[in-house]
């Protein structure tokens, strides 16, 4: 027989600042473990949506990230003789040679901190799509012109339409705002691709190429090509989406590392926190069970009956955690990413993983919390429980 | 005295709940310790940084390079004892993933810069004689299981190709907080491999190192420095050591302000933890309270032995936690890859932290059940039924 579940529920009435108390710490750690996760998603999910799947990120083997790679101008020319390059609406060939370094830029509540500069060619527009110029205008290819993402001028001093930053022995001016739905770009500064190359002496030397495939199913035949000409040995073609992905791997990873190692640690709290209130619960009904038991209940009923109590307790936590944790998603934070080098702004992400991990985690708490009191309180003796 | 085998006895009377919480405090003491300790590991370059090392780099960026021809000028500079420079080399050792500091340096003049990386003088010599020589520290020596007359390669990115080095010194460090996972090698090799190569590159510094006589001097001849090379193609930026690693530290600044709002979310669990404990504990007590206030005993008494069994578990639970805390920090500090934090230490201030925290709550925790005890009136105290 089942015990009822009003029965269950009316319990929640009894003990209510205790009960109360667990339930804020469950959804403490849950909301922290949200937290977390929601942070590493972010950077993913920002680096994701930088990259195209139908472009092609050229770099030179074993380089961490695009400051270290160089693509030196033999190697250019052989590139863009490549038969896999699309072609836009006039003819021009769909491809960016870029030059990419960071900056020191002073952030405005303090401190200092590294910005990507990056020189692009004119196509860059079909290249990405997603780019859009908020504020302002696009540069202008002959001067000294700089557009920014909107995440730098939020987060940097002196970098607004009218700015003027100095680098490389020149001023550059900021003419535009743009936005890229919210992907790394918005991290960074562009400028025309032969200015910058121009003002950093680095000949005729870029980091790294970028084009559009004009059939990405042929993605095998230019890896191919890359691993079979001698003059293309030391470098390799990527995915644009999956180089990027790749280039959060290793922050979205140390935060999710880290962060849930945490997260396991106060949950320990939170678990003694739930076994002590589950304990008390039981001890306070002894009478109830023994009378329970006494009317027919079996221990795997009453069982039941206290560990689905421990379940909602942990579940309400989960909610509550989740709800706080959902508000997240209007703050932008930016950090280091370690593998660029330079700043990166992400917004907190919440999935559907997310939810569903955390409600495991809840669940998981609440039967730790709740297993040895249930089972205590489904072996205590008939007798001895209705005496008190 | 009778009062606190009172306590004593109170505290146990429930083993369960109490040794419950004890390990609840300990467990999350010890997350507290860990996560301070992740903070502190990162900013620890700040304090081994010294007072009379002032770096200079290029003003826009760290990753642009300097002509070696600054050296002869700063040098001249008055106040100035030493000058030695270094440049990044990265590369990849083994795989991506094995993170160390890779540096090209000036042999004759690096390890006077820097006289916490100790060698020997042979050693010393050896490394300013043979040009493909490298020097690395003990911490990486230990990593990789190497010995000096060992081949070091490395696949370079910012200066690609291959390029080797025999191990000719390993260097011990000389503080606590000194960094013993740099590999150092001749910058005249690097230099004039690139004379060959890329000649374009060639004679370029990553950062100067100015080693300066008088530590209170350091904002004027950093201006000085700077100054020397204002409207030149390649201006420099003169900080004091300290400040050049804080701004390294600033640049992660929201990882590391969120582990640290983190650190003291635990401080927080812990209390509901402990003041769940308290509140059962008084109320299944209530009649007990009820009786006291009866026989005369004041609030005084009352508040005493609440507030000591709060404080008695509380210090347990720190007592324990704190006790654990360091053999789990040292387990902690053999994983973590040494390149990425190189000094992984709990640090006084977190002890102090910690223990003051667990002292906190044990007050805190505490004031609830306290108040409840003292308004509840005689009578309603003796009509409770928990």
């Amino acid at each position: 027989m089942k015990v009822p579940f009003k029965y269950v529920f009316r319990n929640f009435k009894s003990r209510k600042l205790t009960t109360g108390i667990t339930i804020t710490g469950i959804a403490l750690v849950v909301f922290v473990f949200a937290a977390v996760l929601m942070m590493a998603y972010g950077v993913q999910k920002t680096l994701t949506a930088t990259g195209s799947p139908d472009n092609i990120k050229i770099t030179r083997k074993s380089s961490n990230g695009e400051i270290s790679s160089i693509i030196d101008g033999e190697t250019r020319n052989v590139i863009r003789t490549l038969p896999f390059i699309a072609s836009s609406s006039d003819g021009k060939p769909v491809i960016s040679e870029e030059p990419v370094v960071v900056i020191n830029l002073e952030i405005k509540s303090g401190g200092m901190s590294n910005v990507t500069v990056r020189g692009v060619s004119l196509q860059f527009d079909k290249l990405h799509p997603q780019i859009k110029i908020k504020e302002g205008r696009t540069f202008n290819p002959s001067l000294r012109e700089l557009v920014v993402g909107d995440a730098v001028t939020s987060k940097f001093a002196g970098a607004k339409i009218g700015n003027k930053i100095k680098f490389a022995g020149d001023y550059w001016n900021i003419v535009g705002v743009f936005e890229s739905n919210g992907s790394g770009f918005d991290s960074e500064l562009w400028g025309d691709s032969d200015q910058l190359l121009n003002a950093f002496h680095r000949g005729s030397s870029v980091s790294t190429i970028t084009f559009k495939m004009n059939n990405i199913n042929n993605f095998d035949q230019l890896t191919r090509a890359f691993e079979t000409d001698r003059r293309l040995l030391q470098f390799e073609p990527e995915i644009e989406q999956k180089y990027y992905e790749e280039q959060s791997q290793f922050l979205a990873g140390f935060i999710r590392i880290l962060g849930t190692f945490i997260t396991v640690i106060f949950s320990f709290g939170a678990i003694i926190g739930a076994m002590i209130t589950m304990y008390a619960a039981v001890a306070n009904r002894t009478i109830e069970i023994g009378t329970m038991r006494a009317l027919g209940f079996g221990r795997t009923s009453i069982l039941t009956a206290f560990l689905i109590e421990s379940f909602i307790i942990s579940l309400i936590g989960c909610a509550i955690g989740l709800f706080i944790a959902s508000f997240l998603q209007f703050f932008r934070i930016s950090t280091l990413n370690f593998s660029s080098f330079a700043d990166l702004s992400f917004s907190f992400a919440l999935s559907p993983s997310i939810v569903v991990s955390c409600i495991i985690f809840a669940l998981v708490m609440g039967f730790c919390g709740g297993f040895l009191p249930s089972v205590r309180a489904s072996r205590l003796n008939i007798v001895n429980a209705l005496r008190g | 005295m009778k009062i606190f085998k009172l306590i004593f006895k109170n505290a146990f009377r429930h083993k369960l709940r109490s040794l419950l919480t004890i390990i609840g405090i300990a467990v999350a003491l010890i997350a507290f310790g860990l996560l301070r300790t992740v903070v502190t590991a990162w900013s620890v370059g700040v304090d081994a940084a010294s007072a009379n090392r002032l770096i200079t780099r290029q003003a826009v960026s760290f990753i642009f390079p300097l002509p070696l021809s600054y050296r002869d000028k700063i040098s001249s500079l008055p106040g100035v004892s030493k000058v030695s420079y270094q440049n990044w080399f990265g590369g990849v050792y083994k795989d991506k993933n094995q993170f160390f500091a890779r540096m090209a340096a000036d042999p004759e003049t690096i390890f006077d810069v820097y006289p916490e990386l100790m060698i020997t003088p042979a050693e010393l010599d050896a490394f300013k004689k043979e040009r493909n020589a490298t020097i690395i520290g003990s911490d990486i020596a230990k990593q990789y299981n190497l010995k000096v007359g060992d081949q070091m390669s490395l696949d370079g990115d910012i200066f690609p190709g291959r390029w080797d080095f025999v191990i000719r010194g390993i260097y011990q460090p000389k503080f606590k907080n000194t960094d013993a996972t740099q590999m150092l090698f001749s910058w005249d090799y690097l230099n004039e491999r690139m004379k060959t190569e890329m000649p374009g590159r060639a004679n370029e510094v990553g950062w100067y190192i100015v080693q300066i006589s008088d530590p209170s001097k350091a904002a004027q001849i950093s201006e000085q420095i700077d100054g020397l090379f204002k409207n030149s193609s390649a201006e420099t930026k003169t900080e004091t050591e300290r400040a050049f690693t804080q701004g390294f530290i600033s640049a992660s600044g929201a990882i590391i302000t969120a582990m640290n709002v983190m650190s003291w979310a635990i401080v927080g669990i812990i209390l509901l933890v402990l003041g769940n404990t308290m509140i059962m504990a008084a109320r299944e007590r209530t009649r007990e309270y009820a009786v006291f206030k009866t026989l005369g005993f004041s609030a005084f008494h009352l508040i005493g032995l609440i507030f000591g069994e709060s404080m008695f578990i509380s210090c347990l639970g720190g007592g324990v936690g704190l006790l654990l805390t360091f053999p789990i920090v040292s387990g902690f500090e053999k994983v973590i890859p040494k390149g990425f934090m190189p000094i992984f230490e709990l640090e006084p201030i977190t002890i102090v932290f910690a223990v003051s925290s667990a002292l906190l709550i044990g007050i805190v925790a505490a004031v609830f059940p306290i108040q409840r005890a003292l308004s509840t009136k005689i009578v309603d105290g003796f009509r409770f039924v928990g």
